[in-house]
């Protein structure tokens, strides 16, 4: 009964009826000369994990970083939930959006990176509570509740006090998935959460996006954890110099890569 | 930490009691200044130039202490309209609108150029170019005859420019304008310090450009602007004795020429404004500590090592003040 009732409800709410939540269509971009995307083709289903692996200098953050317009791309069309980002199409030509605009499209995509970027002059609380508040989503009293209870369920509910500068790297990392779960976005956007992390942290960051990934939550996920890519990954996308390589269901990809440009990197990797 | 180890059953060695290093050289060095220090007092006291029952007399009179609170009255107005103008340069100088961009590399060009002092004398003597100082339409006159019509005016107010652009208000206009021009370039430098990775991340969630220069990049820029402007707020309390040739009359160092002036014993007065501004200056520097030590909570490698220290008594159990000696 409860699975008939959500299941549609859900697809309503998160996608655009097509069930996809992140399309990217020839998505190329440049650093001055320097071509770092030549043409991504992505699609990610709403609630679906996925996992985009590739050597350092593939592209794959930068990639990342266009999803939420934090980079401007040169060409292509990258759309979340059905709508352009950073862009607005009228006439059969492209609008730049205002930056108004922009921050409300980023409202609804949540990023956690590889350093953390947590305010430094702010407690974990206040680093939660902020963003709803700021944006006007919630009252202070509001806010702060349902920052504790965020920071509760990550597993922090002892730190609420505490300033960045008091916790170790994997709780700073929880405290950002946190705060970015405060804004209560449609998709996550993780930068290599794990990379800035002494190895016996990892764990414990990564317990938390794998209750995240339970919840239903839509995520795309730049990571070197395999394990990670193979246990929770809906799809896994191999990337090198720029393109996309290689995709498909984790566990297929990791055990037979058809390319051996997948071949070499997981070779090295695992 | 250790007591689960056999460290403590072997007997510990003699504390280090060496034969320090001798110094010969400071023993010379004090020698030295103690005869000059003892040359120097022998003056002051000696010295009748100095005039010091005089000084003493005149340095505390009404005039003088009218001429002190003009001096802190121009030192506070002068800083807060630096910083806040300062601010607002400093922002446009990193705006991504080049007109802006271009509008504060002139202001702070210009400000930046031209010495206090002559700033503040051509301040005082901005009266010369306008009688009055109205508000309106710009080129009313020449609209009008444009449309033929003459003496055309469209002005809602205005003031006689003796009454706004008293000496007072020059002296201070010259050292805020001139003082925003260098907060600017240090409030510019307190922002880049902040990290992009704290822009990025305000972005991500989605945060207006205005939110997150307020919430997030400016208070941590703060640590970085505070222990500088407290130098230029030093800096300006002095430079207030500048506008003694605008001429400001309300002002310390104008009051205590105008008594050396007065009675021919201009040295002692001279000494008397030495004493002053040294005792201001002090007071300020004290502020200035305290102040500093405030903003840098949190940050400081000291604060840091404190936060560590917490957690290595809390691991071995042990009360925080002994760790903390």
């Amino acid at each position: 009964m409860t699975q008939v009732t959500t299941t549609p409800a859900a697809g309503a709410a998160g996608t655009a009826g097509d069930g996809v939540m992140v399309r990217a269509e020839q998505v190329h971009k440049s650093f001055g000369p320097v071509e770092v995307l030549k043409g991504i083709d992505l699609e990610v289903r709403s609630g679906e994990v996925c996992c985009l692996l590739g050597p350092s200098g593939s592209g794959k953050s930068t990639f990342l970083r266009c999803i939420n317009h934090l980079e401007k791309i040169n060409a292509g069309r990258i759309r979340v939930d059905g709508d352009l980002i950073g862009y607005r199409e009228r006439g059969g030509k492209l609008h730049e959006m205002r930056e108004k605009e922009i921050a409300a499209q980023r409202r609804a995509i949540g990023m956690v990176f590889q350093r953390f970027n947590l305010f430094p002059h702010m407690t974990a609380l206040q680093n939660v509570a902020e963003a709803p508040v700021l944006t006007g989503r919630e009252r202070k009293g509001a806010a702060r509740d349902r920052a504790a209870a965020l920071l509760q369920r990550v597993g922090l509910g002892d730190k609420l006090g505490n300033y960045p500068g008091q916790l170790s790297g994997g709780q700073q990392q929880r405290v950002a998935i946190a705060r970015a779960l405060a804004m209560q976005p449609k998709l996550m956007l993780f930068d290599e959460p794990t990379s800035a992390l002494d190895p016996e942290l990892v764990g414990e960051v990564l317990d938390v996006m794998k209750d995240l990934a339970r919840d239903g939550m839509t995520m795309i996920v730049v990571t070197h954890e395999i394990g990670f890519a193979r246990e929770v990954g809906d799809s896994l996308v191999f990337m090198d110099d720029g393109v996309v390589v290689e995709s498909g269901p984790p566990r297929e990809v990791i055990a037979n890569p058809r390319h051996d440009r997948t071949k070499a990197f997981l070779a090295k990797v695992l | 930490m250790s007591l689960e180890t056999d460290t403590t059953e072997r007997a510990r060695p003699e504390p280090i009691q060496a034969v320090p290093v001798r110094h010969p050289g400071r023993w010379v060095a004090v020698a030295v200044i103690g005869v000059l220090v003892a040359m120097f007092v022998h003056l002051l006291v000696t010295n009748k130039a100095f005039n010091w029952a005089f000084m003493v007399d005149e340095m505390f009179r009404p005039p003088i202490m009218e001429g002190l609170r003009g001096t802190l009255a121009l030192t506070v107005l002068a800083m807060v309209i630096g910083v806040s103008l300062g601010v607002v340069v400093a922002i446009m100088r990193l705006s991504e609108n080049p007109i802006l961009r271009g509008v504060s590399w002139a202001y702070t060009w210009f400000f930046r150029a031209v010495p206090r002092l002559v700033l503040a004398i051509l301040f005082g003597n901005l009266g010369i170019l306008w009688a009055r100082i109205e508000f309106g339409l710009p080129f009313d006159r020449q609209i009008g005859a444009l449309f033929g019509v003459d003496d055309f005016e469209a002005r809602l107010f205005g003031f006689s420019a003796l009454e706004i652009l008293t000496g007072f208000v020059a002296g201070m206009l010259a050292l805020g304008l001139s003082e925003a021009a260098y907060m600017a370039e240090i409030v510019r430098a307190g922002i880049q310090s902040v990290d992009e990775g704290q822009t990025e991340a305000a972005q991500a969630l989605g945060l207006s450009r205005t939110q997150i220069l307020r919430r997030i990049v400016l208070p941590q820029a703060m640590r970085v602007i505070i222990p500088p402007t407290g130098n230029e707020t030093i800096a300006m309390l002095k430079d207030t004795s500048l506008v003694a040739f605008v001429p400001v009359s309300t002002e310390l160092f104008f009051q205590l020429k105008a008594v050396g002036n007065r009675t021919f014993q201009v040295f002692p007065m001279y000494v008397a404004a030495c004493l002053w501004y040294l005792l201001l200056t002090s007071v300020l520097l004290v502020g200035q500590y305290y102040l500093e030590r405030h903003f840098s909570k949190g940050f400081g490698k000291s604060a840091q090592a404190k936060i560590r220290l917490r957690g290595i008594t809390a691991e071995a159990g042990g009360s925080a003040s002994e760790a903390g000696r």
